[in-house]
């Protein structure tokens, strides 16, 4: 965040005394070292780019190690993103794409010189910003209280008591799922249609008695020596479960209610990626957030003008790039097919 | 030193900033929440493999429309497009080779749980 | 830093320059809050060479460690035990590659020169930049504050699983500050980077083209993409270790079905070019260094210009070659041996217009000439050797030996004679004070000498199996070690020998006149030292490596140009 600051910093604040009187009719915003508001705007506008592709690598290792992940185990994936409430994913996805409209209306305004209109239009970014946080806090804290999580913490034995509809917050987010899987029954029909299907099928009845398998197994545990710090997820498997693994993507059975399935080995992976890559595009909303309400504090001010509007251009370079990443988390988390 | 007019400074090639009229801005904003219901759509009609592809074919036309319109990178000077391009095509060359890695090899991610620390096969390079 | 603030800068008052950067403001903000290139590129000098010497210590310790093979074969090891060795290692390592080499010659020396030589006021965000020289020094902190925590022992690279779950005392450990003290200095280097790119492309001043543009700069240049283009990789890496750490998030972790190869792409993907962000900044150094010593223009501008890039953009694509024993893929390990063999063009490329330039110049065997021809010796010695080890076959033998050890050895601590020659070749300008100039060539050559010694014998032991970052070792390779160490002593004499001319040179150096080697760049046609603003009006641009113009003139004391005598240079 203060990075991102001092990127736009270096040609907002322009009358900064260098303790060196260049009083040659200098436009007040205009740097010692640059000859002109072009020269000056065009080295911001670089700079920013620069910076924002040092983002796009930062998160192109996040999108490196899902691609691997996924390459690898898709039945993880395939299982543990219907965990993830589309609808919610969907309406964040229109949340930010709006506020990305608004900045870059907002960066309209500010070149036409309409303060006004550019801090309502900032104010409204930001407002996007903050539906965005809510909307992901809402999202965490379900997972929270699930057990969805990463690594260590992952903990099937608090979403998977009978069909894994525990508690209000269950219940509400998989009856979205439900709704959206009712909605398109073609997707499961085909979905089981490989060579696998039919082991799929017939397990049925087994997975709802091996998804209780890590529950019970999970207590004695606690007790034996040897597995005491190992996590839930690595306690000792029942024998169909091992044996359902190696099925592969079509050995996850998804239709109808019982839309969990059985559950594959490490879903903790796919948590980890979804709260690794979810929690550093947050980290940069807040960021970004940051950036808007002192874009905002100093449109009010009256900084910006016409020719002086750098810093809400650059302000919302980043913020759209913000909005880039999660057009593509989206589809790649929420609508794992 | 600044110039004159501008709300057309950008005719004489380049002044500072290029402004995008607002009802392009609100035109691509539709077309980009159009694509957003195609993406979600999209999963309920079962292609296989495809719908990977598919999907990530739409967020790319959809980020494509974010970067040329709202952050002005049509109108902006070329460099700035070869290095966001750039940072795209190292991002896919660091993802396909480590990629490649794991395709082309034994798998090294364990499907079950993990073994006993004396049958890890591949133990973790000395680092000692 | 302490030795060039203003109050230790005291007698440059006596020097004829009036105003310069040096005396244009006092008191400790005026440096602390200071946005002048040169001033930050001054206090990034006083900062890198001041954690060399830390790392270098713990160099030293580390030979003297290795002195007598281990109790069990006869020796006593007294100075400290081997959980103390490993943290030793790890400290030199991460302490030299990340704070010292990385920013040494881009950060400390690049920013005082890159907006001279480029006739620029300034870099393109004076406030990025002194923004990038606090993260230095808070990572650094940090990266030190790892002692308290009983240090890290897990090598410079951090390798997972022994990085998240071993290391050192507690969760916590030494590790988690080095780590984070290193995500730090990466953000210090990207900010480097991207200011000087927009610096280049940006503030160039009318006339100067880009093939006008000394060869330093185009060295900054590229290593200044690289920095941009790598250097985020290393931040989620670290990041995801420091989640694995203290979250348990187990993408690398094979307990929990995680892939520890994995963590070595990521590292590598930034770590290999991260040499190249240590050495192309040298070979600009060093581009500069041969021709003006030489008296004679650089030979193959555009080659050299072009294949400092072509660097750049292959050294993207071997990170690979580190992986051969990791358990990569073996295609994989084809292709990437097979890059890593391609990127010895480019950088051959170098040293032969080098030596062409080299080739009927009349040579200046000045202290900065003796570091630049030690350098070619030792890169000729160190990139040959990494064919070697690019080779998949003979690396599955030399692999984690002292081999290795010797070669990076001769890559990367061999920018550091770089390092020197340019501080030697700069010194005048920022100081405006000249050196003992017979003192800092007996310096150069026994620097020369100790390493060497120190490193030349690694190579033997490698290929005969002693095995890197060991503390007990069998008894036939004492010989061996002990020359090692004494090779470092010479070493540590050398530095402490260029401590003193430095020094002696701030207290008591004559004054420096404009151009003292007879250079043609921008830098040496301001004062030295340079005033506040640097030019006032940008000079006329003219070729950088066109000595023709150019004499001695013996009233000031440097060379001056044709029919400008008594000109700029006397103006002081």
């Amino acid at each position: 965040m203060t990075q991102m600051a001092d990127a736009v910093h270096p040609t907002s604040h322009a009358a900064v005394p260098h303790g060196d009187a260049h009083a040659h009719g200098h436009h007040p915003n205009l740097e010692h070292h640059f000859d002109s508001l072009t020269q000056q705007f065009d080295a911001g506008k670089l700079g920013m780019w620069l910076f924002l592709a040092t983002e796009v690598l930062l998160f192109g290792g996040l999108f490196c190690a899902y691609a691997i992940f996924r390459r690898n185990h898709p039945e993880v994936f395939m299982y543990a993103h219907q965990f993830l409430d589309t609808t919610w994913g969907a309406i964040n996805t229109v949340v930010l794409l709006v506020s990305s409209f608004t900045m870059a209306w907002a960066v309209t305004a500010s070149q036409r010189g309409q303060r006004h209109l550019t801090s309502i239009l900032l104010a409204l970014t930001f407002l996007g910003g903050v539906g965005f946080m809510v909307i992901k806090a809402v999202e965490y804290s379900h997972k929270f209280h699930d057990g969805l999580m990463w690594g260590v913490h992952y903990d099937p034995a608090k979403h998977e008591h009978g069909h894994g509809h525990n508690g209000a917050h269950g219940a509400a987010a998989t009856a979205a799922h439900g709704a959206a899987d009712h909605a398109a029954p073609a997707d499961h029909g085909t979905a089981g249609a490989a060579a696998t299907a039919a082991p799929a099928a017939s397990t049925h009845p087994e997975a709802t008695t091996s998804v209780h398998a890590p529950e019970t197994s999970g207590q004695p545990a606690a007790t034996g020596a040897e597995a005491a710090d190992l996590p839930p997820e690595r306690a000792p498997l029942e024998p169909s479960q091992v044996a359902l693994a190696p099925a592969g993507p079509a050995g996850l059975h998804t239709g109808g209610h019982d839309l969990h399935g059985p559950r594959p080995d490490n879903v903790h992976w796919f948590f980890g990626v979804y709260f690794t890559m979810t929690g550093l595009h947050g980290l940069h909303v807040l960021a970004g957030m940051a950036v808007i309400g002192w874009l905002f504090v100093r449109s009010v001010r009256g900084d910006f003008s016409a020719d002086y509007f750098t810093p809400v251009d650059l302000g919302g370079l980043y913020w759209h790039l913000v909005d880039l990443i999660w057009i593509f988390l989206f589809p790649l988390l929420y609508l794992i097919h | 030193m600044s110039h004159g007019s501008h709300s057309d400074g950008h005719a004489n090639g380049h002044g500072v900033g290029h402004i995008v009229p607002v009802g392009l801005q609100f035109g691509i904003l539709m077309l980009l929440l159009v694509l957003t219901y195609v993406t979600v759509a999209a999963r309920w009609i079962d292609l296989g493999p495809l719908n990977i592809w598919i999907a990530m074919l739409i967020a790319t036309v959809k980020a494509a429309f974010v970067v040329l319109y709202f952050m002005h990178l049509r109108y902006d000077r070329p460099f700035n497009s070869i290095i966001f391009i750039g940072s795209l095509l190292f991002v896919a060359l660091f993802v396909c080779l480590a990629l490649a890695d794991t395709v082309t090899n034994k798998p090294r991610m364990w499907g079950g749980p993990a073994p006993a620390v004396a049958e890890i096969q591949k133990p973790a390079p000395a680092t000692p | 830093m302490s030795s060039l603030n203003p109050a230790a800068a005291g007698p440059l008052v006596g020097a004829p320059a009036a105003d310069n950067y040096l005396t244009h403001s006092r008191g400790f903000w005026s440096w602390a809050a200071t946005l002048d290139h040169k001033r930050i590129g001054v206090m990034y000098l006083a900062g890198i060479f001041t954690m060399f010497l830390v790392g270098g210590l713990f160099a030293v310790l580390l030979r003297s460690v290795l002195l007598t093979p281990d109790a069990a074969a006869g020796g006593v090891k007294t100075i400290v035990d081997a959980n103390m060795y490993n943290r030793f290692f790890t400290l030199h390592g991460a302490v030299m590659v990340f704070i010292v080499i990385i920013p040494g010659i881009p950060a400390a020396l690049g920013n005082f020169v890159l907006p001279l030589m480029l006739g620029a006021k300034d870099v393109a965000f004076p406030r990025l930049n002194l923004c990038s020289f606090y993260l230095w020094l808070i990572g650094t902190a940090m990266a030190l504050a790892s002692l308290y925590w009983g240090g890290v022992d897990t090598g410079w690279t951090f390798y997972t699983p022994y990085s998240t779950k071993v290391g050192s005392s507690g969760a916590f450990g030494g590790v988690v500050p080095v780590v984070a003290g290193a995500f730090v200095l990466g953000f210090s280097s990207i900010f480097t980077g991207l200011n000087f790119i927009v610096t280049i492309h940006k503030l160039r001043p009318p006339g100067m083209t880009w093939f006008r543009m000394p060869l330093f700069l185009w060295g900054t240049y590229a290593t200044a993409v690289i920095q941009v283009l790598a250097t985020p990789v290393l931040g989620i890496t670290l990041l995801l270790l420091l989640a694995e750490r203290l979250l348990g998030i187990g993408f690398f972790d094979s307990e929990l079905g995680g892939d520890p190869v994995l963590f070595q792409h990521f590292f590598w993907f930034y770590s290999h070019p991260a040499v190249y962000i240590m050495i192309l900044p040298a070979m600009g150094v060093m581009s500069e260094l041969i021709s003006v010593f030489s008296h004679k223009h650089i030979f193959g501008y555009k080659f050299i210009a072009f294949s400092s890039v072509a660097i750049a953009i292959l050294g993207f694509l071997v990170w690979g070659h580190h992986m051969f024993t990791s358990g990569q893929s073996e295609l994989l390990g084809v292709i990437f041996s097979a890059i890593t063999f391609s990127i010895a063009i480019p950088s051959a490329v170098k040293m032969f217009n080098w030596l062409t330039t080299l080739y009927k110049g009349s040579i200046d065997f000045k202290a900065p000439m003796c570091y630049a021809l030690s350098f070619m010796w030792i890169f000729g010695i160190g990139g040959l050797t990494g064919l070697f080890l690019g080779m998949m076959g003979l690396d599955q033998h030399l692999h984690d030996t002292y081999f290795v050890v010797a070669h990076f050895h001769y890559v990367m601590a061999g920018t550091i004679f770089v390092f020197f020659g340019a501080i030697h070749y700069w010194w005048p300008k920022m100081t405006g004070r000249m050196y003992d100039e017979g003192a800092a060539v007996l310096a150069s050559l026994l620097m020369f000498i100790g390493f060497n010694m120190t490193f030349f014998i690694q190579f033997l032991m490698g290929t005969r199996g002693m095995p890197r970052r060991y503390y007990a070792y069998r008894p036939e390779f004492q010989f061996h070690h002990i020359v090692s160490t004494m090779g470092s002593y010479v070493m540590l004499a050398a530095v402490l020998l260029l401590i003193y001319v430095l020094i002696k040179s701030l207290r008591s150096g004559r004054p420096a006149p404009a151009n003292p080697w007879g250079a043609g760049s921008m830098e040496w046609q301001c004062a030295s030292p340079p005033p506040h603003d640097n030019f006032k009006t940008p000079p006329p641009v003219v070729d950088a490596y066109d000595y023709e113009s150019l004499e001695w003139d013996e009233r000031v004391g440097g060379y001056v140009h044709r029919g400008r005598r008594g000109g700029p240079a006397a103006t002081h």
